[in-house]
């Protein structure tokens, strides 16, 4: 492929992967199964001229990728409020990554979608908290691949044979004890702020949780995992009794003594969530579903807020296939006659759709919370989906129980 | 002092002062290419600008657009100069050669440790990093 027989776009996407390949000593290169592409968020101009030169190379994806989520919402253009200019730019950096073959899925949490891959599967997936969920959670093998590289791997179906792609990589060399009460397991809040705390400590390394049950199920493993690769570049975990290659302690960090023991309890928890509270004041508006809903979350949320309404604006990031789903099931009607607007395609911290905010943002979202103030300038409080829901019905911050 | 144990990420020369970073950045949300500045809230160097610097931090963190990030803000000029990491970070590495690929812009990125207390002028020259007054 180096030398040209394939198209110059596969020879110059070889040539990429096969540099940073080098920069991270890989033996070699391997075959991968499918690829989610993270490359079709509108960052600059940048983007779109690799994307294009790519295009016009005759770029063509050898394996199934999805495509993460983008700068609009095409299933509710009226909600974006930036300029025409840039979602101009951003419609055409979308196109041109549907025009290399990907799938137009638009959504950061591709492992809700039917087709996912599984254990032991090879893949080149973009998007941090859907490499951490793909690892962990899946079982399936992917690197943190940036923006550019993860389009590279799909043009050519490989990708750099190291690091999570090989079993010495993935083994935990950091073993987390969570010393809570069992009472807190049942506690939706626990995860998202455990994963916030995890990403801190952890920074790149895989580490092994002990202390968690079958309590800790999809969409909570799922908050965790975002809220470490937001606070840290954690790209895999491992939960014992949880995860598909952690039935022990033992398998999780192939058959070795971590390098590192870290104890955490309530107190390390409650400063961590503490810690993810920025302000006070009027609430302005709450936004839920980052990452993307799932249809389970839509159906919880259309139980939580039925016969109420919403005082102030309330916003729920999804997937155009969930919120189909949800639609056929139906819980969005529920959500529809609370007040709730519905952004699908994207997310509400990436791009202009909440509206001028007087007041702090509400939301059930680590990672949200994170990336939030610097991108939109907004002060965050983080609690529980009840109590987001309970706040947006009273007009007030309503802040859940302690722990 | 002079980058023994140093190996070379991405090639190529840079020279600028050295910023030290205490924490890992994301360079997506983390730093506004249009400026060169730090807007991470939670980032102990918030409000510097990294422009003609040569950066150095543990690794990277967060976002996999971090890529584009920094492809964006060497295509406008305020990008650093290069990195220096204490391991590799592929998000980087290709957001680096992509903006050679498509602009001519060189940002070194070197892997290893600097010595405590370092700063002032480094040069980055394939595979050494020195302080650029420095034997």
């Amino acid at each position: 492929m180096l030398r040209g027989e394939a198209s110059e776009a596969a020879r110059l996407a070889m040539e990429l992967v096969v540099a940073v390949g080098e920069s991270e000593d890989a033996p070699g290169l391997l075959d991968i199964s499918a690829a989610h592409i993270d490359g079709g968020l509108y960052h600059g101009q940048a983007g779109l001229d690799f994307a294009l030169r790519l295009l016009d190379g005759g770029g063509r994806v050898l394996v199934p990728t999805t495509l993460n989520v983008s700068s609009l919402d095409l299933l509710h253009p009226e909600l974006y409020r930036g300029d025409e200019e840039t979602a101009s730019a951003a419609r055409r950096l979308m196109d041109a990554y549907v025009d290399m073959g990907c799938t137009p899925s638009w959504t950061c949490a591709p492992y809700q979608l039917a087709q996912r891959p599984g254990l032991g599967d090879q893949i080149a997936w973009g998007e941090s908290n859907a490499i951490v969920f793909a690892n962990s959670v899946l079982g399936a093998r992917t690197a943190r691949y940036g923006d550019f590289l993860d389009i590279c791997c799909a043009l050519t179906g490989r990708a750099p044979n190291v690091g999570l792609h090989t079993d010495e990589g993935r083994w935990a060399t950091l073993r987390v004890d969570l010393r809570v009460t069992d009472a807190l397991l049942d506690d939706d809040l626990l995860y998202p702020v455990l994963g916030h705390l995890l990403g801190q400590i952890a920074g790149t390394e895989v580490a092994v949780l002990v202390g968690l049950d079958h309590r800790a199920d999809q969409d909570r493993l799922k908050a965790l995992g975002a809220a470490a690769a937001s606070s840290g570049a954690v790209a895999m975990f491992h939960v014992v009794g949880v995860t598909p290659e952690a039935a022990t302690a033992e398998e999780a960090t192939g058959g070795l003594a971590p390098q590192r023991i870290v104890v955490i309890d309530v107190d390390d928890l409650t400063r961590a969530r503490a810690a993810l509270n920025q302000g006070e004041g009027p609430l302005g508006a709450v936004s839920v579903g980052t990452p993307h809903f799932s249809v389970r979350e839509l159906a919880l949320l259309s139980e939580m807020v039925e016969g109420r309404s919403t005082r102030v604006p309330f916003y729920v990031n999804t997937s155009r296939d969930a919120l189909s789903q949800a639609e056929a099931s139906g819980s969005m009607a529920g959500i529809e006659s609370f007040g709730a607007t519905i952004v699908t395609d994207t997310c509400t911290y990436i791009t202009p759709i909440m509206e001028d905010v007087e007041g702090v943002v509400m939301t059930n979202s680590a990672k949200w919370a994170f990336y939030a103030p610097g991108n939109l300038g907004v002060d965050v409080v983080f609690a529980g989906l009840d109590a987001c829901v309970a706040s947006a019905v009273s007009g007030e911050l309503v802040m859940g129980e302690g722990w | 002092m002079t980058g023994a144990g140093f190996r070379s990420l991405v090639g190529g020369t840079a020279v600028g002062d050295l910023l030290r970073l205490t924490e890992p950045l994301s360079l997506w949300g983390g730093l506004e290419p249009e400026t060169g500045l730090i807007i991470d809230r939670n980032h102990p160097q918030l409000g510097q600008n990294v422009t003609g610097l040569i950066v150095a931090m543990p690794h990277g963190r967060g976002s996999s657009s971090s890529s584009s990030v920094l492809a964006e803000a060497l295509r406008l000029g305020t990008g650093p100069a290069g990195f220096v990491l204490e391991s590799p970070d592929s998000i980087l590495v290709i957001g680096s050669l992509v903006a050679k690929l498509l602009y001519g812009s060189v940002c070194p990125i070197m892997c290893g440790v600097l010595p405590d207390g370092s700063t002032g002028p480094w040069k980055i020259d394939h595979n050494h990093v020195a302080p650029l007054s420095g034997p």
